[in-house]
């Protein structure tokens, strides 16, 4: 099992998905405006993402090679579908903030790349490990940009304010996650290239 | 093939319906609580539940909640600076303005989002007596501070209220037993 870790470590560092196969953007710049949201929004998708890899790699065999795409799109619309109605059901507050982007993951990038790339040629278990390390990358990645942009924008971490007052504006909205994102990619690709 | 995908499509469908039907009541209770809390939150304490009724006032169509004995929350629409702003407004049976709360907005982060979170511009509508008072922010001639550089979303808001007002005035006016 020791031997398999590597593909947990690989999703969170080397497959990176937000810094380095630069997938699934639209959340990424969306929802960090802080970094409980970021935070959220990350586990959201790892969920999709863990449980769409076991079925695709499951079902993967038997599955034709000219509808694999749109099978793969069902099963992962089906995971969206479930988590959006538990959302709604358990946790109707964070249902609210994410609000649209819980539907899009469907389109997540991230989702079906992984399942194109990924757990169709690999087994279940390596396909299950695969998930957990992108979706921890993606929940890590969002999280980092979300905890930036929140000191920045509103001098706050997880809504715990240390700076009174107003923090700089943009860093709230759209153009805002765009420079934390660029930077940060640097910083990230920069240390990996040291490696 | 197409056996492959109908299979695929068929078992879909039934983990979807079988999830919708397993959270269907809690998403109801879900609601349902959401809008209890906000109609307790904008009304002087009352008995019972209140009851629920649509009402046309100037061409738009208002849905309102009456708490015996307390007064009338009213959910009221209209256009912010970033899309619509529903605020659930409670007026007592005085008809003056008990408290308001935001129901859902788009207003821009930091500045028009302080609707939700700036105490000073609230706080004014807490017991403002629209008889007395003109609900309208100052740069309007009225009787309110606009939250700081955000006007428009402050515009909106009282505007929100005053609808309100106006339903509120006509479903007292309308009932002679009130």
């Amino acid at each position: 099992m020791s031997s398999k870790l590597h593909f947990i470590t690989d999703g969170f560092v080397k497959n990176n998905p937000t810094f380095v196969l630069v997938l699934g953007m639209c959340p990424t710049l969306a929802t960090t405006t802080s970094a409980m949201n970021g935070l959220e929004m990350g586990l959201a998708t790892m969920f999709v993402l863990i449980l769409s890899n076991i079925v695709i790699s499951l079902v993967a065999p038997m599955v034709p090679d000219k509808v694999r795409i749109p099978v793969y799109i069902t099963v992962i619309a089906t995971f969206v579908t479930v988590l959006q109605l538990l959302m709604q059901a358990f946790t109707p507050a964070v249902y609210e903030t994410l609000g649209l982007f819980i539907p899009l993951i469907v389109v997540n990038c991230i989702v079906l790349g992984r399942a194109e790339g990924f757990a169709n040629k690999h087994s279940v278990g390596e396909s299950a490990l695969d998930g957990i390390g992108v979706g921890l990358g993606f929940t890590a990645s969002l999280t980092v940009i979300g905890i930036v942009r929140e000191i920045l924008g509103s001098g706050a971490v997880f809504g715990w304010k240390f700076i009174a007052g107003d923090g700089i504006l943009a860093f709230v909205m759209a153009p805002g996650a765009f420079l934390v994102l660029g930077f940060l990619m640097v910083l990230f690709n920069k240390y990996l290239a040291k490696k | 093939m197409a056996l492959c995908l109908t299979v695929v499509c068929l078992v879909c469908s039934a983990v979807v319906g079988g999830a919708y039907a397993l959270t269907k009541d809690p998403i109801d209770a879900a609601a349902q609580a959401k809008t209890t809390a906000s109609i307790a939150a904008v009304l002087p304490a009352f008995d019972g539940v209140p009851e629920q009724g649509k009402i046309d006032v100037d061409g738009t169509e208002y849905v309102y909640y009456k708490a015996e004995g307390a007064g009338y929350a009213v959910i009221s629409t209209t256009s912010g600076f970033g899309g619509a702003l529903t605020l659930m407004v409670g007026i007592d049976t005085a008809g003056v303005v008990h408290n308001t709360t935001v129901l859902s907005h788009s207003e821009t982060p930091g500045l028009g989002a302080k609707c939700t979170t700036d105490t000073h511009f609230m706080e004014q509508f807490r017991g403002f007596d629209p008889a007395a008072k003109k609900l309208a922010v100052t740069k309007d001639g009225g009787d309110l501070d606009a939250i700081t550089a955000s006007t428009i979303t402050s515009r909106a808001y009282a505007l929100a209220v005053s609808n309100a007002v106006k339903v509120f005035n006509q479903l007292a006016g309308g009932q002679s037993n009130e």
